[in-house]
C-alpha cells in the first residue's frame, strides 16, 4: 500500500485539506456514476468509477421519456421497470446528509452558470428535485455558515449537490482566480455546517493511475474479491510494464491520467505513426503521468443511423453507465445511461467526443 | 425567490418594454415623415434620439433612414431593438426555470425576428417590421400573464414594465413639452397638430383621448392625459399605480422583510400624481415636476435593489 500512497499524494486531485477531517455522517461519494463495459464474453468489467461529479443522468431520464411517447405500444409490451423515481432517490439522499439539528434542511444544487455544457442537467435536476439552483455569486458566508441570497433576506443552506469541481468552489481555498465558487464555503463544510456532495478529494479516485490499485483496494480494506473486474492496467512508472508498452503501442490505449471527456486518449489500432512516436514522447518524459489498457472488443448495439433517405441500422460500440446513490443506504435506479459511439468504429463513447445516448431497459421478469 | 433571479426576471421585463416603447417611437415617426409638415427632419429625429437618452449631436448624420436602420439593428448600439431584445433574453436565459416554457418560446421567436430580419425576398421592410416586432411583444405579455403563476416573479416582471414604462412616457413628455411649446406659439396650426397626435401615438394614446377629450388637442389636456389618467395603461399615473401595486403584493409574498423605505417612496409618487391638478402643475414649472417624477422613479429603482437584491449582508445579518 505504501505504492499506492505515493501515487495519492502527487495526484492532481489530491487535497491536503481535507486530511484529518471527518466528513458528515462518513459518506464522501454520494452520487457514483460507473462506466461499465461488456466484452466477447459476456462478462461485464468496470471502465472507470467517475467518484467526482458523475453527469449525464438527465439524459437517462429525458431518453426514457422520449421513448415513451414515441414507442408507447413497445415499450408497454416489454415490462420495463420504472426509473422516474431518480431525483426522489437523490433528493432523499441529499437531505439523509445534512447536518446534525436539521430536521428540516435547506437543500440547493450549485452551477457554475449557463455557459456550463452540463446546464442543462443542472436546470432540469432542480426542476425535478423542487430545490433552487444557486450559483457562486448567490452564496455568502459568514461565521462558518453557508446563505444564499433571497428576496426575502439570506436563507442558511445545509446541503449542496455540488456541480462545481473542486479547483472553483472556494477561490479562499483552492484556485484563487475562480469566480465561480464563494469565498469561505470550504471552512463552512470543514466546520460541518455544511454537507456537499460529494466531497472534496473525490476526484482523486478517478485518477487513471490509481484504478489500477483498486481490486488490491478491496481486498486490502474489505477482505473481499471484486464482484466486477477492471480492465487489465499497464502502469508506466513500472520499467518492465512501460517497455511493453512502448513495444505494443501499436495494439494499446493510452489515456493521460488526470484527464476526462475522452481527451488526452491514444487509441493504438486507429493511430498513425506520427501520433504513436508524440505518445512515445510523452509517455517518457513522464511516465506517472500515462497508463495503458489493451484495445477491448465491447459490445455494439444496432443503431438508427442518418438522415430519413439515408437512413439504415448499424452496430456501434456502448457502455453503461448506472447511477448509484449512497445516503443512508446505497440505492440505484433500474436502469443507467447506455453511452454511444456515433462514429462507425469508434470506441470512444463521450458526449464531448461527439457520442450520443441510448434508452436502457431493466425488464421485470 | 433568489435575488439574482428577482433581478433578470426584473431586467428582462424592463428590456422588453424598452424596446416596445422604441418601436413604437421609430414607427410613429417613420410614418409621420410622410406628410410635410413644418417640424425639420433634423429637428424630428433628434426629439427622437432625445427621447431614447442619447446626446442629440452623438448619433444624428442627416440621413433618417440610416438612424432607423442603427436604432433598429445596430447590435453594438445599446439602445437599439435588437439589443434590448438580446438583453431581454439573456436575462431570461439565466432563470430559464422560473419562465415557462410558452413564455421562452415566443421570447426565441422575437430573439430569431430582430436577428434574422430579411423576409421571404431577403429584405426588410421595416413598415411590416416593426408591427410585426410589437404584435410579438404583446403577445409574450399575454402568455406571461396566462401561463405563469402570478407570484412574486410575476410581480418582479410587472415591477420592471411599470418603472420602465413611466420613464418612458415622462420622459417623451419632457422632451415635447418643451420642443413645441417654445418653437411655436400658434396652436391650432396644423403642423403643430400632427406633432401632436405623434406624441399621443407614440404612446397608443391616440384613440383613448378622444374618446376622453374628443379630437380637441391641446397641450395642458394631453400632458394631463398622459400624466394623470388613472384609467389609461400608458399614463404615468397608472403605471405608477401598477407599480406601487407589485411592490405592496411582493413585499406580501415574502413576508418576512419590511421595505418600508421603498413602500413610502412608491406611495408618495402614487399620491402626488393621485392628487394633483393640472392647473397646479402649469402654474408652477412643468418641467421641473417632470422632473421630479423621474427623479423619483430613479430612487424607487434604487429602493428595490437595497431591499430585494444587493441588501447588506450585515443588515441582513441582523434581522
Amino acid at each position: 500500500m505504501a505504492r499506492c500512497r505515493a501515487k495519492l499524494s502527487i495526484g492532481r486531485h489530491f487535497r491536503r485539506e481535507m486530511r484529518g477531517l471527518q466528513v458528515p455522517r462518513n459518506v464522501y461519494i454520494a452520487v457514483t456514476g460507473t462506466d461499465l463495459l461488456r466484452l466477447n464474453d459476456g462478462s461485464f468489467v468496470v471502465l472507470e468509477d467517475n467518484l467526482r461529479v458523475p453527469s449525464g443522468v438527465s439524459y437517462m431520464l429525458t431518453s426514457r421519456r422520449v421513448m415513451k411517447r414515441i414507442f408507447p405500444q413497445l415499450y408497454g409490451a416489454y415490462g420495463v421497470r420504472p426509473i422516474d423515481h431518480y431525483t426522489q432517490l437523490l433528493l432523499s439522499t441529499l437531505r439523509s446528509l445534512a447536518p446534525e439539528g436539521r430536521p428540516e434542511p435547506t437543500i440547493v444544487l450549485l452551477t457554475p452558470g449557463v455557459y456550463n455544457s452540463a446546464y442543462f442537467e443542472h436546470t432540469y435536476l432542480a426542476r425535478q428535485m423542487g430545490i433552487e439552483l444557486v450559483e457562486g455569486r448567490d452564496l455568502v458566508t459568514h461565521d462558518n455558515f453557508v446563505y444564499m441570497r433571497t428576496t426575502a433576506g439570506l436563507k442558511r443552506i445545509d446541503v449542496i449537490y455540488r456541480r462545481v469541481d473542486d479547483d472553483f468552489i472556494d477561490p479562499l481555498a483552492f484556485r484563487s482566480d475562480s469566480i465561480l465558487g464563494a469565498a469561505g464555503l470550504f471552512n463552512a463544510y470543514r466546520a460541518g455546517n455544511v454537507t456537499l456532495a460529494n466531497a472534496f478529494g473525490t476526484g482523486l479516485a478517478d485518477d487513471k493511475a490509481l484504478y489500477a490499485y483498486v481490486p488490491a483496494i478491496i481486498r486490502y480494506y474489505l477482505g473481499e474479491e471484486p464482484i466486477l473486474n477492471n480492465v487489465e492496467t499497464f502502469l508506466l512508472t513500472d520499467p518492465v510494464q512501460r517497455q511493453h508498452v512502448l513495444a505494443n503501442l501499436d495494439k494499446l490505449v493510452v489515456k493521460a491520467v488526470g484527464e476526462s471527456g475522452g481527451y488526452g486518449m491514444l487509441i493504438g489500432p486507429h493511430s498513425s505513426a506520427e501520433q504513436r512516436e508524440d505518445f512515445r514522447r510523452k509517455i517518457e518524459e513522464n511516465p506517472r503521468n500515462y497508463i495503458a489498457q489493451p484495445t477491448l472488443d465491447f459490445s455494439r448495439a444496432p443503431c438508427l443511423m442518418g438522415g430519413p433517405a439515408s437512413a439504415s441500422i448499424e452496430p456501434r460500440h456502448v457502455d453503461l453507465r448506472p447511477y448509484i446513490l449512497f445516503g443512508d443506504k446505497v440505492q440505484i435506479v433500474p436502469g443507467g445511461l447506455t453511452r454511444v459511439a456515433l462514429r462507425k468504429g469508434s470506441l470512444v463513447v463521450n458526449s464531448s467526443q461527439g457520442g450520443g445516448s441510448k434508452d436502457t431497459w431493466v425488464l421485470n421478469d | 425567490m433568489l435575488s439574482r433571479v428577482a433581478d433578470s426576471l426584473y431586467w428582462m421585463s424592463r428590456y422588453l418594454e424598452r424596446a416596445e416603447h422604441t418601436v413604437r417611437l421609430l414607427d410613429v415617426n417613420m410614418s409621420l415623415m410622410l406628410d410635410r409638415s413644418g417640424t425639420t427632419v433634423e429637428k424630428r429625429w433628434n426629439r427622437v434620439l432625445a427621447a431614447l437618452g442619447h446626446t442629440p449631436e452623438s448619433a444624428w448624420t442627416g440621413d433618417h433612414y440610416q438612424l432607423v436602420q442603427t436604432l433598429t439593428f445596430d447590435a453594438d448600439n445599446e439602445a437599439s431593438i435588437r439589443a434590448s431584445i438580446v438583453m431581454a433574453r439573456d436575462n431570461a436565459r439565466q432563470v430559464r426555470d422560473e419562465l415557462s416554457t410558452e413564455q421562452w418560446q415566443q421570447l426565441n421567436r422575437l430573439y430569431h425576428q430582430v436577428t434574422e430580419p430579411a423576409g421571404y425576398d431577403g429584405e426588410v421592410h421595416l413598415e411590416e417590421f416593426l408591427p410585426a416586432v410589437i404584435d410579438g411583444l404583446h403577445l409574450f405579455q399575454g402568455i406571461t400573464d396566462t401561463t405563469m403563476s402570478h407570484g412574486e416573479g410575476w410581480q418582479f416582471i410587472q415591477t420592471g414594465r411599470s418603472l420602465e414604462r413611466a420613464f418612458a412616457t415622462v420622459k417623451l413628455l419632457d422632451i415635447y413639452s418643451s420642443d413645441l411649446l417654445e418653437s411655436n406659439e400658434d396652436e391650432n396650426d396644423g403642423y403643430n397638430y400632427l406633432e401632436w397626435i405623434g406624441l399621443l401615438r407614440c404612446c397608443t394614446a391616440f384613440e383613448a383621448y378622444c374618446r376622453v377629450y374628443t379630437a380637441d388637442l391641446s397641450h395642458d389636456r394631453i400632458l394631463e392625459f398622459l400624466l394623470l389618467n388613472p384609467e389609461f395603461p400608458h399614463s404615468v399615473r397608472y403605471s405608477i399605480d401598477a407599480l406601487s401595486g407589485a411592490l405592496k403584493a411582493m413585499q406580501q409574498a415574502n413576508g418576512r422583510q419590511q421595505a418600508d423605505g421603498l413602500t413610502r417612496l412608491a406611495g408618495r409618487l402614487q399620491a402626488t400624481l393621485n392628487f394633483v391638478e393640472i392647473g397646479e402643475i402649469l402654474e408652477q414649472d412643468p418641467a421641473r415636476y417632470l422632473h421630479d417624477v423621474l427623479h423619483q422613479c430613479q430612487q424607487i429603482h434604487g429602493q428595490i435593489y437595497r431591499y430585494y437584491i444587493q441588501y447588506s449582508v450585515q443588515t441582513a445579518l441582523a434581522t
